[in-house]
C-alpha cells in the first residue's frame, strides 16, 4: 500500500473503517476531525479528498465515478462531472480550482486517514 | 369601477381564439364579454371540416370546452346575428332585437363562398362549402346523385373532392385557371398535382371556365363550358373563392377595401378605433388573409391591444402552408414563385414517384428564399426553418431536393444551426464561439472543449451537441472522426454491445481486461453498465457493479445539487388509489420532503438524505411501491389521458395499456432515458407524440408513434404502424426497443438516433415490422428477457443489510451530512444557498 503523504507531519492515524468496507473501485466519506474526507479505493491503490465538490458546493465527491485519465486516478463530481485528480486534487477541467488532499494508508485492513500536527 | 361591453361578432374560429385570448390575458375581469354567433353551433374546427364526411361529428369538430364561456361569464347568443352597429349611439342591434350597448366591438365575421354569376347557379342540387349545415345539406341530397362536381381547384376545392369522393360520387373538379392550387404552386407542380390527384379517380379539368348550369326539372343537370363541352353531372359546389364578410362595417361607414374587406391598421383597429376587426374580414395592407393562422394573430393582437394599448403588432402574415389533399402532401413556403429579385430556382420533377419539389434560391444562390413540394412534403419542416433562418445553404443546395434523408439531417444536425444559436443555455455560449475555440485552439476532446468554453459544465444536456459539434468541425479540419467511447475503449458503444453479447462478458473488468485499457472512467463504466444492464438484467447494486454506476444508479435516486436525492415510486400509467397517495404524503411529511408534481404524472418526493433513502423506501415498499427508475437511463413512465373508461371523446382504455406497458418495460435499461404515452383518442391529451415510443387509439386500434423528443431539441414522433392491436403493438414496440439499445450511441435519445439511422423512419419501418434483417425473432426473445428477470431495485436493496451499510453519509459515523441546510418557500422544504448556509452556521 502506498502512503500518500510524508509522514513526519503526521501527529496521528485515524482508523476510520476496515478496507472491506470500500467496495472495490467505489469511494466512501469518512469524518475526520469534522472535516469530511472522500477516501477512494482504486485498483490496489487508496486516496483520499476533501470530499467538498467547489463547483456544487455540496459534500458530494465521494459518490463520485473513479477510474484514470492517461493513467492519473481521477474521480468525476457526481453533479456536474468535473474531473479531480486524486494524487493533487487538481480539477483537471480548471486549473485554478484545486481541492484538499490528505495523506491515507492501509494498517492491518483497517483504513487510516493522517491527521498532520 | 364598471365593466366595459366588448361585443364580439362572429363565434368562428378567429372570433372564439379572440375570446381564448381575453380569458388568457385574465381581462374577463374589466370586460364583459357579448359575442353573436350567427351559426347555430358555436365556434368549430372549419379547417377540418372534411373530418365531417371521414365520420366526425359536429361535437367532435367543437372548439369551444363546453363550460368554457360559463365559467368566465361570457354572454354568448347563438343562432342570432348583428344586424346594425351605430356609432353615434355606440349600440348594436341584432336580427332577434337584441341592443347592447359597447364601449369596443370585434368583428370577426368571417368570410362567405363566392358563387360566380354563371347562369343557372340556383338550381337545386348546387352548394357552398363552408358550413356544418352546408355539408349537411351537401350530405342529404348526394344520397341521390352518381356524379359531383367541384366549381373552384383552390385549396378548399380539393377538399371538397375528397368529400366528395368519400361520398361515393364520381368527382370532378373544374378550375378557371390554367392549374390546380393557382396561389400555392406554379404550372409545373401543378401538371404534377393533376396527375396525383387524377391517379386517385378524381378527374381534373383546368383553364375551364364554365357558362351555364343547365337544369332538368329544377334540378342540376349538366355544365356548358366556353370551349364548347359540356359534362354532365347531378351535383355541384363552389369552391371559387372567398369573399370578405364586411356588410355590416359597410353599413355603419366603416372604412373597406375597393374589392372588399374592412380596412385596418396594425393592432386591428378599423377606421373607427373603437371597432375592430380580425380574421378574413379584415383588409390589411391591401391583403385578405384566408388562413386560420394569421387569423389567429390577429385575435392575438386585437386581444394585446385591448389589454394594453399599442403592446403587439400585426405586420402581415407568413402564408406557408402544408397540406394532405386527396391524400396528396402539397406545400407551399416563403417565395414560392421566385418573386424576389434576382431569385434562382432548382426543380425537380420526378414522374415516377410523383413528386415535384422546386426550391427558390436567393441570386447568389446561398440562402433558400421558399419552394414547392408535391407528393411528398416531409422536408417541409426543415426547409421552413432553413427560410425563417436564413441559414446558409450547403454547397450543392440540390441535394436538399436529391436526398431527403441526407438532406434532412444536414438541416436537423449541428452543421445548420447559424453561428448565433445558443449550445449551452446554462452558460449561454453559442455555436460560433464552440467552433472557433475548436478552430483556434486545436482541441481534438470534449474535454478540451467543455474546459475551454465552459459549454456542457451546467446541466449537461448540451453534452452531445458540443460533442456533434466537435466531430463536425474535425472532419472539416480533415481530421479522423472515431467513435470511440473514450480513452479506455477503442470501440463505439454499438460494438462494446455486441461483444459482451457475443462474447457473453458479465463485468465491467472482464470487458476492460478483454477490449480496454487502463481503469475506466465516468463515461465508459456507467455506459457499459447500461449495456450489462440491458444484456443481462442482473442487480445493479452487486457489488462488482456497484462502482460503475453513475450516483443516480448507485443510491437508486435522483442526486440534487444540494447532495440529496428524491424519490419517485412508480406510478404505472399515472393512475393511483387515494390510498396511496395518502402513503406517499404521510411518507413526505415524515421525513420533511418537498413534493412536486412531475410532468410524466408522477410524485416526485424531494430533499431525501442519503441515508433517509432506505427508511423511505422501506415504508413505500410496505405499501406497495416499486422503484419508478427515475434515476436510471431506463424507461421512466407511461402518461396516459384517462380514455374511454371515463372521456366522452375516447375510443379505447388508454389508461389499461399504458398501465401494462409500463409494467412490461418497467426498469429497462437503455442508452438513454425513455418516456412513453397512451393517448385515448386523436385528442392527444397524453402528449404521446413527444415521447419515444407513444401510442395513440384509433376506431380500430392502435397508432405507434416513434422516436419524439420534447427536451433540447423537441422533435414528434413519427407514425410507424397504424391500427393495430394490443398484441401486435407490443410486439412492435419491443423489436423497436431492443433494436434501439443495440444500435444507439451511449446517451442518445430515440430522436438523435433516428436522426443518424442512414434510411430514417422508412428503414427503421423495414426493420421493426417487416423484419428485413431477420432479427425481429432475436430482438423479441431479448425482451421476453428482460420481462421475465425484472426485479424492483429497492425491494432488493432494502431486504439486504450489507448493501444498506453503503446509505451513511459517514462510514465512521452515523451522523448525517451537517452541511445540509434547508429554507422554507411556499410552505415547503429548499435547499439552503451558500450565502444562507454560511449566515446559518455563522
Amino acid at each position: 500500500m502506498q502512503i500518500t503523504s510524508t509522514t513526519e507531519t503526521i501527529a496521528q492515524w485515524l482508523t476510520v473503517c476496515p478496507l472491506s468496507r470500500i467496495i472495490p473501485n467505489t469511494g466512501v466519506c469518512a469524518l475526520v476531525e469534522d472535516q469530511q474526507v472522500a477516501i477512494f479505493r482504486v485498483g490496489e491503490e487508496i486516496y483520499a479528498i476533501a470530499n467538498y465538490d467547489p463547483f456544487s458546493q455540496a459534500y458530494v465527491l465521494s459518490r463520485g465515478i473513479v477510474g484514470d485519465r492517461q493513467g492519473v486516478p481521477k474521480v468525476a463530481s457526481p453533479i456536474y462531472k468535473q474531473n479531480f485528480n486524486l494524487i493533487t486534487g487538481e480539477c483537471f477541467d480548471d486549473e485554478t480550482v484545486r481541492v484538499a488532499v490528505f495523506p491515507v494508508r492501509v494498517m492491518y485492513g483497517q483504513v487510516q486517514v493522517g491527521i498532520e500536527a | 369601477m364598471t365593466k366595459k361591453n366588448l361585443i364580439v361578432i362572429g363565434n368562428g374560429m378567429v372570433g372564439h381564439k379572440f375570446l381564448e385570448c381575453m380569458i388568457a390575458k385574465g381581462a374577463t375581469d374589466d370586460w364583459n364579454l357579448i359575442t353573436f354567433c350567427e351559426e347555430p353551433r358555436v365556434a368549430y374546427d372549419r379547417v377540418n371540416l372534411s373530418g365531417f364526411f371521414a365520420g366526425k361529428t359536429a361535437a367532435d369538430l367543437s372548439l369551444v370546452e363546453p363550460g368554457l364561456y360559463q365559467t368566465h361569464n361570457i354572454q354568448i347568443y347563438i343562432g342570432d346575428k348583428v344586424d346594425r352597429i351605430d356609432r353615434t349611439s355606440k349600440t348594436i342591434t341584432s336580427a332577434n332585437g337584441v341592443t347592447v350597448n359597447y364601449d369596443k366591438v370585434v368583428l370577426a365575421t368571417g368570410s362567405y363562398p363566392f358563387v360566380p354569376p354563371i347562369k343557372g347557379k340556383d338550381a337545386a342540387g348546387t352548394f357552398v362549402y363552408r358550413t356544418i349545415e352546408d355539408l349537411e345539406a351537401m350530405s342529404a341530397y348526394a344520397k341521390s346523385c352518381k356524379v359531383g362536381v367541384v366549381i373552384g381547384g383552390g385549396l378548399l376545392g380539393l377538399e371538397c373532392a375528397n368529400a366528395l369522393k368519400n361520398m361515393g360520387l364520381k368527382t370532378h373538379v373544374v378550375e378557371f385557371a390554367p392549374r390546380l392550387m393557382p396561389v400555392q404552386v406554379d404550372d409545373a407542380g401543378g401538371k404534377v398535382l393533376k396527375e396525383q390527384i387524377e391517379g386517385l379517380g378524381v378527374r381534373v379539368y383546368v383553364n375551364k371556365s364554365t357558362t351555364e348550369i343547365v337544369n332538368k326539372n329544377g334540378n342540376v343537370h349538366k355544365m356548358l363550358f366556353a370551349d364548347g363541352s359540356e359534362l354532365q353531372t347531378d351535383m355541384i359546389v363552389f369552391s371559387a373563392g372567398i369573399r370578405p364578410r364586411d356588410e355590416l362595417a359597410k353599413v355603419c361607414g366603416l372604412q373597406v377595401g375597393e374589392r372588399g374587406g374592412i380596412v385596418v391598421n396594425e393592432v386591428c383597429q378599423t377606421s373607427d378605433p373603437d371597432i375592430l376587426a380580425i380574421g378574413e374580414c379584415a383588409l390589411y395592407r391591401d391583403r385578405i388573409y384566408g388562413l386560420v393562422a394569421p387569423g389567429y394573430t390577429m385575435a392575438a393582437v386585437a386581444a394585446d391591444h385591448l389589454c394594453l394599448p399599442h403592446s403587439n403588432s400585426f405586420n402581415g402574415a407568413d402564408m406557408s402552408t402544408k397540406l394532405k389533399l386527396l391524400g396528396v402532401d402539397v406545400a407551399s413556403f416563403g417565395d414560392a414563385f421566385g418573386r424576389t429579385e434576382g431569385a434562382k430556382e432548382i426543380a425537380i420533377k420526378d414522374a415516377i414517384k410523383g413528386t415535384y419539389k422546386k426550391l427558390v434560391l436567393n441570386e447568389s444562390g446561398s440562402l433558400l428564399l421558399g419552394g414547392i413540394l408535391i407528393g411528398d412534403a416531409s422536408a417541409y419542416g426543415n426547409l421552413l426553418q432553413l427560410v425563417q433562418n436564413a441559414i446558409a445553404l450547403p454547397p450543392h443546395p440540390e441535394d436538399l431536393l436529391m436526398l431527403p434523408r441526407e438532406s434532412s439531417s444536414f438541416s436537423m444536425g449541428v452543421e445548420s444551426l447559424p453561428d448565433t444559436a445558443q449550445i449551452c443555455s446554462c452558460n449561454n455560449v453559442t455555436k460560433g464561439q464552440i467552433c472557433s475555440a475548436i478552430q483556434d485552439n486545436g482541441l481534438t476532446d470534449i474535454g478540451s472543449v467543455k474546459k475551454c468554453t465552459q459549454a456542457g459544465t451546467g446541466c449537461g444536456g448540451c453534452v452531445p451537441l458540443v460533442t456533434d459539434l466537435l466531430k463536425a468541425e474535425l472532419k472539416k479540419a480533415g481530421i479522423e472522426v472515431k467513435n470511440d467511447l473514450c480513452e479506455h475503449f477503442a470501440y463505439s458503444r454499438q460494438e462494446l454491445y455486441s461483444l459482451i453479447r457475443t462474447h457473453q462478458i458479465k463485468t465491467f473488468d472482464e470487458l476492460l481486461e478483454r477490449h480496454g485499457k487502463g481503469r475506466g472512467c465516468e463515461i465508459c463504466k456507467p455506459a457499459v453498465a447500461s449495456i450489462l444492464a440491458s444484456a443481462w438484467n442482473d442487480y445493479v447494486l452487486t457489488p462488482f457493479h456497484a462502482g460503475l454506476q453513475d450516483t443516480n444508479d448507485a443510491f437508486l435516486a435522483n442526486i440534487q445539487k444540494d447532495g440529496t436525492y428524491s424519490v419517485i415510486p412508480r406510478i404505472p400509467g399515472g393512475e393511483i388509489t387515494p390510498d396511496m397517495l395518502i402513503v406517499i404524503g404521510e411518507v413526505a411529511r415524515d421525513f420533511g420532503l418537498y413534493t412536486k408534481i412531475t410532468g410524466g404524472q408522477r410524485i416526485d418526493l424531494l430533499g431525501a438524505r442519503v441515508d433517509q433513502l432506505p427508511l423511505i423506501w422501506q415504508r413505500l415498499v410496505d405499501a406497495g411501491f416499486e422503484s419508478g427508475h427515475a434515476y436510471g437511463k431506463a424507461l421512466r413512465t407511461v402518461k396516459s389521458c384517462v380514455g374511454s373508461t371515463w372521456c366522452r371523446f375516447g375510443v379505447q382504455d388508454s389508461t389499461g395499456l399504458a398501465i401494462a406497458v409500463e409494467l412490461r418495460y418497467r426498469g429497462l435499461r437503455a442508452p438513454h432515458k425513455l418516456k412513453s404515452a397512451v393517448s385515448g383518442c386523436t385528442r392527444e391529451c397524453a402528449e404521446a407524440q413527444s415521447k419515444d415510443f407513444g401510442i395513440i387509439a384509433t376506431e380500430n386500434g392502435w397508432n405507434l408513434y416513434v422516436c419524439g423528443n420534447g427536451g433540447i431539441r423537441p422533435q414528434h414522433a413519427q407514425l410507424i404502424a397504424e391500427d393495430v392491436d394490443q398484441e401486435t403493438l407490443i410486439r412492435y414496440i419491443d423489436r423497436f426497443l431492443m433494436f434501439y439499445i443495440r444500435t444507439a450511441n451511449r446517451l442518445e435519445r430515440t430522436a438523435t438516433w433516428l436522426n443518424k439511422l442512414e434510411g430514417g423512419i422508412e428503414y427503421l419501418k423495414q426493420v421493426i415490422i417487416n423484419d428485413s434483417l431477420s432479427i425481429c425473432a432475436e430482438l423479441e426473445a431479448e425482451m421476453e428477457y428482460q420481462v421475465a428477470t425484472y426485479a424492483c431495485e429497492w425491494k432488493t436493496t432494502i431486504a439486504d443489510p450489507e448493501k444498506l451499510q453503503r446509505f451513511n453519509h459517514f462510514v465512521n459515523s452515523d451522523a448525517p451530512d451537517p452541511s445540509l441546510m434547508h429554507m422554507e418557500e411556499r410552505g415547503q422544504v429548499r435547499p439552503a444557498s451558500e450565502q444562507e448556509r454560511q449566515l446559518i452556521q455563522g
